[in-house]
């Protein structure tokens, strides 16, 4: 059937070749489309060439320095991204580590537990979110969740570890204002649940009814068939699905921007404020000026390299998903 | 989609005959996996509850009429912004559905299994996930800083550059899912592939492409990040021409709720309130639109 389809397909672009009874109209319309789909790809590089074009004169002059320093010095023309490299890439891999468990379990729920007059509510609940604002997330994150969090976590938690080697550092708040780099983690973490449950959920639903039904047939528990023949047939989509949320987590602006506290200093308690790539440029780019603009767009340009990475690996492994 | 079969979801396993082990990790699965989804189901309930409990204080008739009010002037509203948001999100709209819908047609009708059109296809959906901030980077380095000032016109553009690839995903699926025999009559007929596209694939798909535009507007109506560099805001009414920052709901909730007057938070929740429940009803429009179409 696609090979007819192609076959048509080939000869009606062959009779196009040919004087057709559309004329000009037809090989306008074609243009047309042809152009606009151009447009698509001119973005993207435009995108790409813009944000070198204003980090060039940082990068050459900090050189890679650029990346290992932490110095950010407004007045004295001193600028290295590690704090923000650092702060995004933390924030990202927390929210991965909370958010992925969460994600699978909602898609485990929904296609194996879940009664079946419940499904597409609570389906439809959790796609709702993902079309919430990343303002309202963050919002939320600093006006509900962090004072809770604050009074509720980072306290007794800082109390329990305090003095205690390793997690005594690591779990340490020493302002606990609620807000900071696990705060951040988590809103991000909520923020990727809907993709990562989605995509995985429809994963799940693709493997045929009959594998299942075998494995439930001679005897097998809900998890082991989770285990044992849902998730080694789904694991390369749902591993795609993952890096797809990493991508999203990473250059997530203002819901992070809300909830991560500003602040250029690296520390090694995850309860601190710190900063990510895209706080910074949403904090400071509007007065920023000179050697500052560059800065900001050099850091730009690491989060295009990075994200650009992580979402081309994600698209190669889930190939045609749905519209995220 | 359909495979919920009942027989298959909910498996009463006979527990009796199952050893401890494999049951303790059985009934954990369960456990964990129903708490992960009420843990989602408590967050969009506590976001939505927060934003009605405190946003509908300030829901007024002055809400809707009066302009944003300077630092430390009572009273005000947010007629400026909404407008401003207004104005912005449908010229991005009008931008980018023509390119979208274009541009998804030569790609399921022109291009299907072209080179080219695979690698369309692939970069857009890697423009659908990229970060919005660097959208406005770019929009700021092509307009705000060659024409000198912050612009609506601007804002409009990194808007439709975020819309545009929505629809070029919508449009090239739903365009795919006409049958070919279709095609293949309007050809027999003598159609040109261009009339063909138009007056048959085109119409078959419509209400899919609708759901691709309702979907994008969804999506552009609440971003922030690209407004930032691009549009910004400002407490005046906004200028027709569009030009210096213009006032839009986004930067207006961003800045007027890490502010310390009252007043202004309590219109931050108001345009957050107004901004959620219009994003919401448009996804839910969005899904009940692609629901009738598969049932035709």
């Amino acid at each position: 059937m696609a090979a007819l389809t192609d076959q048509i397909a080939l000869t009606r672009g062959r009779a196009a070749a040919r004087k057709t009874p559309g004329g000009l109209g037809d090989s306008l319309f074609r243009a047309a489309s042809y152009g606009a789909a151009i447009l698509v790809l001119l973005f993207l590089a435009g995108i790409l060439a813009s944000i070198a074009y204003g980090a060039w004169p940082a990068f050459q002059e900090f050189g890679l320095g650029f990346i290992t320093s932490s110095v950010w010095n407004i007045g004295q023309e001193q600028y290295g991204g590690l704090v923000a490299i650092v702060g995004t890439l933390a924030s990202a891999v927390l929210a991965l580590l909370i958010g992925v468990p969460l994600s699978l379990g909602i898609a485990v729920y929904l296609t194996q537990l879940c009664p079946g007059w419940a499904r597409k509510p609570v389906s439809m609940t959790i796609e709702l979110l993902a079309s919430v604002p990343s303002i309202i997330y963050g919002m939320w994150g600093l006006f509900v969740f962090a004072p809770l969090f604050a009074r509720f976590v980072q306290v007794p938690v800082s109390n329990l570890v305090e003095g205690m080697p390793i997690v005594g550092t690591l779990f340490y708040a020493r302002v606990p204002s609620g807000v900071g780099i696990l705060t951040a983690g988590i809103i991000l973490a909520i923020m990727i649940v809907p993709f990562v449950a989605s995509i995985t959920r429809d994963m799940l639903d693709q493997i045929p009814t009959v594998l299942r039904e075998s494995a439930y047939g001679i005897g097998c528990t809900t998890w082991e068939v989770v285990r044992h023949v849902l998730v080694p047939q789904a694991s390369v989509s749902i591993i795609g699905a993952i890096m797809l949320g990493l991508g999203r987590a990473l250059g997530e602006t203002m819901a992070v921007t809300f909830v991560i506290g500003n602040a250029n200093r690296l520390s090694g308690s995850v309860f601190d404020p710190g900063s990510t790539i895209a706080s910074r440029i949403a904090n400071e780019f509007n007065e920023a000026d000179g050697m500052q603009l560059n800065a900001l767009m050099a850091l730009g340009c690491i989060l295009f390299v990075i994200t650009f990475f992580v979402l081309i690996v994600a698209r190669l492994l889930t190939r045609r998903a749905k519209v995220a | 989609m359909d495979a919920a079969n009942p027989l298959t979801t909910a498996a009463p396993a006979r527990i009796s005959r199952v050893r401890p082990g494999r049951r303790v990790a059985d009934r954990i699965l369960i456990l964990a996996s129903t708490i992960a989804t009420l843990v989602g189901i408590v967050v969009l309930g506590s976001i939505l509850f927060m934003l009605v409990v405190e946003g509908i204080k300030g829901v007024s008739p002055t809400l809707f009429t009066a302009p944003t009010p300077g630092p430390g002037s009572e009273g005000g509203g947010i007629a400026n912004a909404i407008l401003g948001s207004l104005v912005m999100t449908l010229l991005a709209i009008l931008v980018a559905t023509p390119v979208g819908v274009m541009a998804g047609t030569f790609l399921a009708e022109y291009g299907r299994n072209s080179k080219i059109a695979d690698v369309i296809r692939f970069l857009n959906d890697i423009l659908l996930s990229a970060p919005s901030i660097l959208i406005g980077l770019f929009v700021y380095t092509l307009m705000v800083r060659p024409m000198g000032s912050y612009s609506g016109w601007a804002g409009a553009v990194a808007l439709a550059i975020i819309a545009t690839p929505v629809i070029v995903r919508t449009t090239e699926d739903m365009l795919r899912l006409v049958p070919s025999t279709l095609r293949e009559a309007g050809a027999a007929l003598g159609a040109p592939p261009s009339i063909v596209i138009r007056s048959i694939t085109w119409r078959g798909a419509s209400a899919g492409i609708v759901t691709g535009i309702i979907l994008a507007l969804a999506r552009i109506a609440g971003e922030t990040a690209p407004l930032l560099f691009t549009a910004l805001n400002n407490n005046s009414w906004f200028a027709p021409n569009l030009m210096g920052g213009v006032p839009n709901l986004p930067v207006m909730i961003y800045q007027f709720a890490l502010s310390p007057y009252p007043n202004w938070q309590q219109l931050a929740w108001a345009g957050a309130l107004l901004i959620t429940v219009t994003i919401l009803a448009l996804s839910i429009v969005a899904r009940f639109v692609i629901k009738t179409e598969r049932s035709r």
